[in-house]
Formats: structure tokens, C-alpha cells, sequence
């Protein structure tokens, strides 16, 4: 049958992580990683995955506080991780555009090492002068430059994890190419994965293009049953032209899990749920964002603004633009009046849905049937409380995706390639 | 004879490259035990090794007490990644990070990044304590208390506690605030190799412990007093400052006896920094300049690790606890308190302070 996999996200630094909760512990301290880290190693899930910022999002010109703020460097964190795991994999987001190929594919096969071969890397990149105000190189790059560099920063990554041979060589690199051009010695020898996996977090055409020639996961946010469908179908169809088999790239969309002890309890503790993602001070964020004007002056229980968006406003800085906010507007308009909702209801019925509700009978049933059914090859899951989000999944859902044969009950290698089904990389001399 | 200062010890555990966990565990676990202030690990992008940052993060959760310094260049490497990776060492070994700044000045290196030329020493050397300068800047860019999960009023943080920098140095510029919340420790100590003369300013200005190279206590005596003088000069309590004299040792032949008739004392080798004899003999040598006043302590880098640390922590170390020149635990729990610094004032805190009172 055809397994499942499994990935712990950390909460992040968006309104879906519920820092208001009582439960809620630090964002920072390391016991809140290890908790997460340890809870899905218990889980037998393939790995932990830690997002990145580089900037602190601002909104107006301020440090936006609503959500949580504050984050540690990912690779130091998962480097500390390996101490208190075992076989969990650890994948780190790191931007291509704001590293250098030498330094990050020393530091990842470092990583590869230390965890004996369990280390990840989350591709990605960014374009904005933003961030780049807090880097040397600046930082500005087009949107269609953005995936060529990333392109050629993996390749070179991979050039330099060739680099030592198999039997502990050093050899000199010389790579030449139109972002990079370098030579010399890598210092460190070829890790235990040779590679370390590689992920690609991105919907979009290049993004997918890119995952289909690069990538060996693909974080995905296609989480309803037809849409996974069809970007399955999408992205697998496009492995073949770079002769790679329909296994060589797994299609893991981030969701989220609301379970009860009834699927009615669980859609009450979804609902609720939802009630404290959007606070009201929230609810204002969400519409401004979307407005791109200050619309503080507003009641987040009383009706949406009657005026229209700004589509050229820079309010917003730090997070990805509303691709349309014309559209948006007139689509939340419409769904206020037609069901009677105020601004906040409005936000929490349109943003914050939870992938899958129920019992955990439900969610294993669901879950299953994704994979069963193409819509996946497994499930980054985002809790929304920090450390203890994923408690109950791992000691409640996990035991029946394991009694249904869709999921590992024992880890039977100590790879995350391995955890992944993923063939070892052949090493180019 | 004046008052003996608190003596501080420190031991590098690198030397031939080495990949997996275990064997850095093994040497910090053995300097713990020693309750050494703190270990190094040496790093460069010119010769084989891992990312010594790295190792020490993975080594903090398997040590409790001891301090973990890596070496971090500032040559190659965005100054807003070294303050995030540092501060985050010091997160994840709860308050026990620092770092040993170091710069790139080979063309090799150079060639390894393909975005600028080598530079001279004194050049990058600026460059680093800029380096030293904004990464301080941003851990202080948030306050202690700036995390406030008020529920009433939505916010996760007050704002108004958290800064930008907006650095700007000779090279580069960083707006900030981090993205890392101010570590435990306030700031991570920083520590700069001295020896050579282009590091001296930035070491005197920005270091919390200065390593240095010296044949006598005389000559000894005579950096530390430079050093404390130039921090001075930058307007720093020059007892702010640790200086700490480096000796690569070699306690190969402990079995030996110590060669008779050396009147004046355990004498270090023609090259100067270089130890060779018995652990007895070289805790006569530290305990003669410790007490005569010309150091703060001394950074040991044994020749084998594998080897010597073990001699220098159960030969060496038990016999200085032995005459009560050194801890025999760790009294407190972090790197600053370890080395008698304290936990620096907010920069930011101090200016928000003052514009409310005047």
C-alpha cells in the first residue's frame, strides 16, 4: 500500500499560531523544540521543519505585534535537535538569495554529519529591497532571476557535495556560471545522505518547473482533495522530461488538524479555534492587508469599509501582497452580505479554515484517502499551539494510520532519504 | 604579592578534522569536568573541518556548565547571519555562547565566495569589530521585556521595545531589528585573538576576553595593561575585559620527569607560546604568572586533544583546585558568569529610559 509521510512544521510567525492560548509556551526557549522535535520523533514522522525570516514583518511603517514575533537561526537550532533525536530528519528553510553556495552547502553537510544524515534543506528565495536592507549584498532580484539563481545555487550546492570522493578524497570545484563563480577546496567530506534532501516550497509555474527538475519534497499549500489532484497530477507529469521517476519528488502540502473526541467536537474546537487565530485586532490587519489602507478607525464587529482597495500600496512589508485585492474585496463583500457578517466574522470564514476537522477516526480516514487517492505523498503538519500542538495527533491519529498499514510503526532506516523512500544520490566524480 | 584575581581556563578542542558528534561530546564533556570557563573550536574556510558553530550547537544540549566559543569569520559571512547564529547558540546552550571572531585574508578564501577580492589584514580586521559592533547593536535591538503577549490588546510584543539599528559601516549596512530576541547571556561573549597588530584595536574596543600571545609575565602584564588601557580609551570598565594568554601545550611526555636545576620555573619553548613537560609542570607555570598578576588566565590548545586535554583537566586542573587557584565546579550557569563578566545593560532600555526622564 502506498505509505504516508509525515513532517512537523514549528508554529510560525503568522495568525495561525495561537499565542493567547493558556497552553501556549515559549516561541524561543529550546525546550519548545526539543517538546516538538521529540513529539514527532514518537510519531515516527520523517521530519521537523523550521521556517525562516530574515526581517520582521512591518505593517504601516511599524514592526507588526499582533502575531508572534521572533524566531532563532534555523540550522543552529536543528544542529541541537540532533543531540535529542535520533532518527527524525531536520529540515532547515535557508534563502538562496541572501547566502552564498560555498558557505550554506558547508553548513548543511555539516548538519548531514553531525545528524548522521538526516539534514534538509527548504529552498527558497526572495526578491524584496525589504529584506535586503539587512544584508551586505542588498538583495534585489527580479522575480524571473530568482529561480535561475536558485536553480544554480542547488546545482552548485550538489557540485560541492560531490566534490570529496566517496572514499574521503578532498579534490578542487571550479564552478563558473552566470550568479556564481568559484573555485577551490570544500572542507567538508561527502555526508552520510551525500545529498541532503532538498525541498521546494512553491505553487507557482517556475516554482513547480523548479521542484521537477531540483527538488526531492514539494511543500505545497494544495490542501483540498481536487486541488491536491490536480497539482499532482501537474507536477509529477513534469518529473519525466528530467528523467526522473514519479517517486524521485514528494508532494507534501502544510495542513492543519482540528481533532475531537466527535467530528461535532471537533468542528466546535475548529471553530473556536479560529475565533482566537482572528483576534480583533487581527481582523483589521487581515482587511488592511487586503485594503492596503489604515482602516484602524473601524469596528471589527460592524460591517466591511465601503470604500475600495488601494492597489498600488506598499503598507504592507515583509509578507506576500494580495495578488488581486480588487477582487478580494468584492468577494468578501459579497459573502458579508449575503450571510449578515461583520468585518471579523467575515476574516474568520474566509482565512482561517482548518484543513482537516473530526474524530481522529475522521482525520486517519481523510488522511488516508488523500494519499490513497493522489493528492498527496504525505502531510507537513502545522500545529497552532506552541510545543504541545501535535500531542494528540502523534498519540491519537498516528496509532490508526499505523493500524491501517499506511504509516511506519518503526523506523526501518536512519536516513531521512531513507525515512523519505528517496534513492541515494550517484555520486558525479 | 597582590590579591590573586579569580583564574580563568579555556581549552581548544579541535585539531585534526573530525566529522561526527561523538568525539567533540567526549572533549567538551571532559573540559566540563574540569569546570573549565569555556572550549573552542577553531574554523576556517581554507582548511578541511565542519562549521565549528555547528558543532558546539550540537554539543550544547549533551553539556550543562560549559562555555561554547566557536571561531566565526567575518570576512565572507553577512554580519546579520553571525549575530543570528550566535545568538542562537546562546539560546540553545541556555546562556553559555560566545564566539571567537576571526577574518579571511587569503586569496583562496576569496575564490570560495567569488564576491570580493582579499583584502588586507588591517582592512577586515576594521571590518570585524564593525562586525563585533552591529551584531551587539542587534542583540540589544530587542529589550529583555519586549515580549509582552498582552491579550487585551492583541499584541504579542510592544514595539516601542524593539529597535532598529540602522548600522551603517565602512562595508555594509544592517537596518535590523534581529530576528532573534535578545539571548540569554544579553550579549554573547566575544572574543578576539590579539596577537597580531591589526586585531588589537577591534579587541581592545569590542572583545569581552582578549587571547594573547606571550613568552614572560612581564611581557604578559604588559598586553593586558595595552589592552585595558585602549578599552579605556573607548570608554569601557577595563575590568570589563578578560585577557587570557594562549599556549599551544604539548604534555606528550608526562611520564618524564620535569628536567632538573630550572630555578626560575616551568620556561615555555624557543617559539614562545609553545608548552612542553608534565601537567605538573605546566600548573607551576600558570600558577607563577596567575600569581604574579600578569594574566587573567590562559586558552590552552593541546597538540592532540584526544591526549593532552585529559592530562590538562585530570593532571594540570586537579592540582590547581587542589592548591584552591581554581573552581572546582561551575557556580553559576552562564559563559559571563563563569568568566565574572555581568549581563550587559540594554542600549536601547538605557536611551528609552532617559528620554522618559528628561
Amino acid at each position: 500500500m502506498k505509505q504516508m509521510h509525515l513532517a512537523a512544521h514549528f508554529p510560525g510567525v503568522n495568525s495561525t499560531t495561537v499565542w493567547a492560548d493558556p497552553r501556549s509556551r515559549s516561541q524561543i526557549e529550546f525546550a519548545s523544540f526539543e517538546h516538538l522535535a521529540r513529539t514527532a520523533e514518537r510519531g515516527k514522522f520523517d521530519f521537523f521543519f523550521l521556517a525562516e525570516g530574515l526581517r520582521l514583518r512591518e505593517h504601516n511603517g511599524r514592526i507588526h505585534d499582533l502575531d508572534v514575533v521572533g524566531r532563532p537561526e534555523s540550522l543552529t537550532v536543528l544542529n541541537a535537535l540532533a543531540a535529542v533525536t535520533e532518527r527524525l530528519g531536520l529540515a532547515a528553510t535557508v534563502n538562496a538569495t541572501f547566502n552564498e553556495p560555498y558557505e550554506l552547502a558547508r553548513r548543511l553537510a555539516t548538519l548531514d554529519h553531525l545528524s548522521a544524515g538526516r539534514a534538509a534543506w527548504n529552498v527558497v528565495t526572495s526578491s524584496d529591497a525589504f529584506t535586503g536592507e539587512n544584508f551586505r549584498r542588498g538583495g534585489y532580484l527580479d522575480r524571473a532571476d530568482r529561480y535561475t539563481r536558485a536553480a544554480e545555487f542547488v546545482a552548485t550546492a550538489r557540485e560541492l557535495w560531490d566534490t570529496w570522493t566517496p572514499d574521503g578524497t578532498s579534490r578542487p570545484f571550479a564552478h563558473s556560471g552566470p550568479h556564481f563563480d568559484i573555485s577551490g577546496e570544500f572542507t567538508v567530506p561527502r555526508s552520510p545522505q551525500g545529498h541532503p534532501v532538498v525541498i521546494q516550497a512553491g505553487d507557482s509555474d517556475e516554482g513547480r518547473e523548479f521542484a521537477a527538475s531540483t527538488a526531492d519534497v514539494i511543500f505545497t499549500r494544495h490542501g483540498t482533495l481536487e486541488a491536491g489532484r490536480v497539482f499532482y497530477a501537474d507536477v509529477k507529469s513534469r518529473l519525466e522530461k528530467y528523467g526522473r521517476g514519479r517517486d524521485d519528488l514528494k508532494i507534501m502540502p502544510g495542513v492543519t488538524v482540528v481533532l475531537g473526541d466527535t467530528d461535532a467536537e471537533a468542528h466546535r474546537n475548529a471553530a473556536e479555534i479560529r475565533r482566537k487565530q482572528v483576534s480583533p485586532q487581527n481582523a483589521i490587519l487581515a482587511l488592511e492587508q487586503v485594503w492596503g489602507l489604515d482602516l484602524s478607525s473601524y469596528d471589527p464587529d460592524g460591517p466591511l469599509p465601503d470604500i475600495d482597495p488601494d492597489p498600488g500600496s506598499n503598507m504592507v512589508q515583509g509578507r506576500a501582497r494580495v495578488a488581486d485585492p480588487q477582487a478580494v474585496a468584492a468577494r468578501w463583500r459579497a459573502l458579508s452580505e449575503a450571510k449578515g457578517l461583520s468585518i471579523r466574522q467575515t476574516v474568520i470564514e474566509t482565512t482561517a479554515r482548518q484543513s482537516f476537522i473530526g474524530s481522529p477516526e475522521t482525520v486517519a480516514g481523510e488522511l488516508a484517502m488523500f494519499v490513497a487517492g493522489d493528492a498527496a505523498d504525505g502531510f507537513i503538519l502545522v500545529p497552532h499551539l506552541t510545543p504541545g500542538g501535535l500531542d494528540d495527533f502523534v498519540d491519537r491519529v498516528v496509532p490508526l494510520l499505523q493500524e491501517r498499514g499506511v504509516f511506519r510503526s518503526e523506523y526501518t532506516g536512519s536516513t531521512l532519504r531513507s525515512h523519505l523512500g528517496l534513492a541515494d544520490p550517484v555520486w558525479k566524480g | 604579592m597582590p590579591a590573586t584575581r579569580p583564574l580563568h581556563l579555556a581549552a581548544e578542542i579541535g585539531g585534526p578534522p573530525r566529522y561526527d558528534a561523538a568525539s567533540h561530546v567526549a572533549l567538551a564533556r571532559l573540559a566540563e569536568g574540569g569546570a573549565l570557563d569555556y572550549v573552542t573550536l577553531s574554523d576556517s574556510f581554507a582548511r578541511p573541518g565542519p562549521d565549528a558553530l555547528a558543532v558546539l550547537a550540537r554539543v550544547a544540549p549533551a553539556t550543562t556548565r560549559i562555555g561554547l566559543v566557536p571561531t566565526v569569520t567575518t570576512t565572507h559571512t553577512e554580519p546579520f547571519h553571525v549575530s543570528s547564529a550566535v545568538a542562537t547558540l546562546d539560546w540553545v546552550s541556555k546562556g553559555r555562547a560566545g564566539w571567537l571572531a576571526d577574518v579571511s585574508t587569503t586569496e583562496a578564501e576569496a575564490r570560495l565566495f567569488g564576491r570580493r577580492p582579499a583584502a588586507p589584514a588591517t582592512a577586515l580586521w576594521q571590518e570585524a569589530g564593525e562586525v563585533a559592533d552591529a551584531g551587539a547593536r542587534l542583540w540589544d535591538s530587542w529589550e529583555d521585556d519586549a515580549e509582552i503577549r498582552d491579550v487585551a490588546s492583541g499584541r504579542f510584543i510592544d514595539r516601542d521595545r524593539l529597535h532598529h539599528i540602522d548600522f551603517e559601516g565602512s562595508t555594509f549596512s544592517v537596518r535590523g531589528p534581529a530576528i532573534v530576541p535578545r539571548p540569554p547571556q544579553g550579549r554573547p561573549v566575544t572574543v578576539i585573538d590579539g596577537t597580531s597588530g591589526p586585531s588589537r584595536e577591534p579587541a581592545a574596543r569590542h572583545a569581552d576576553v582578549v587571547h594573547v600571545r606571550a613568552t614572560s609575565p612581564g611581557q604578559a602584564a604588559s598586553l593586558r595593561d595595552d589592552l585595558r588601557r585602549g578599552a579605556a580609551a573607548h570608554g569601557r570598565d577595563p575590568d570589563s575585559l578578560r585577557v587570557l594568554v594562549a599556549l599551544t601545550v604539548d604534555l606528550g611526555d608526562a611520564e618524564t620527569a620535569p628536567e632538573p636545576g630550572l630555578e626560575s620555573g616551568p620556561q615555555l619553548a624557543g617559539r614562545g607560546t609553545y608548552f612542553r613537560g608534565g601537567p605538573v609542570d605546566l600548573a607551576e607555570l600558570i600558577t607563577q604568572w596567575h600569581r604574579g598578576g600578569a594574566v587573567d588566565g590562559f586558552h590552552l590548545t593541546p597538540i592532540t586533544p584526544e591526549r593532552d586535554l585529559e592530562r590538562i583537566v585530570n593532571g594540570t586542573v586537579a592540582l590547581l583546585q587542589h592548591r584552591s587557584l581554581f573552581r572546582t565546579f561551575h557556580p553559576g550557569g552562564t559563559l559571563r558568569e563563569h568568566l565574572g563578566l555581568s549581563r550587559p545593560a540594554n542600549r536601547y532600555t538605557h536611551a528609552r529610559a532617559s528620554e522618559v526622564t528628561s
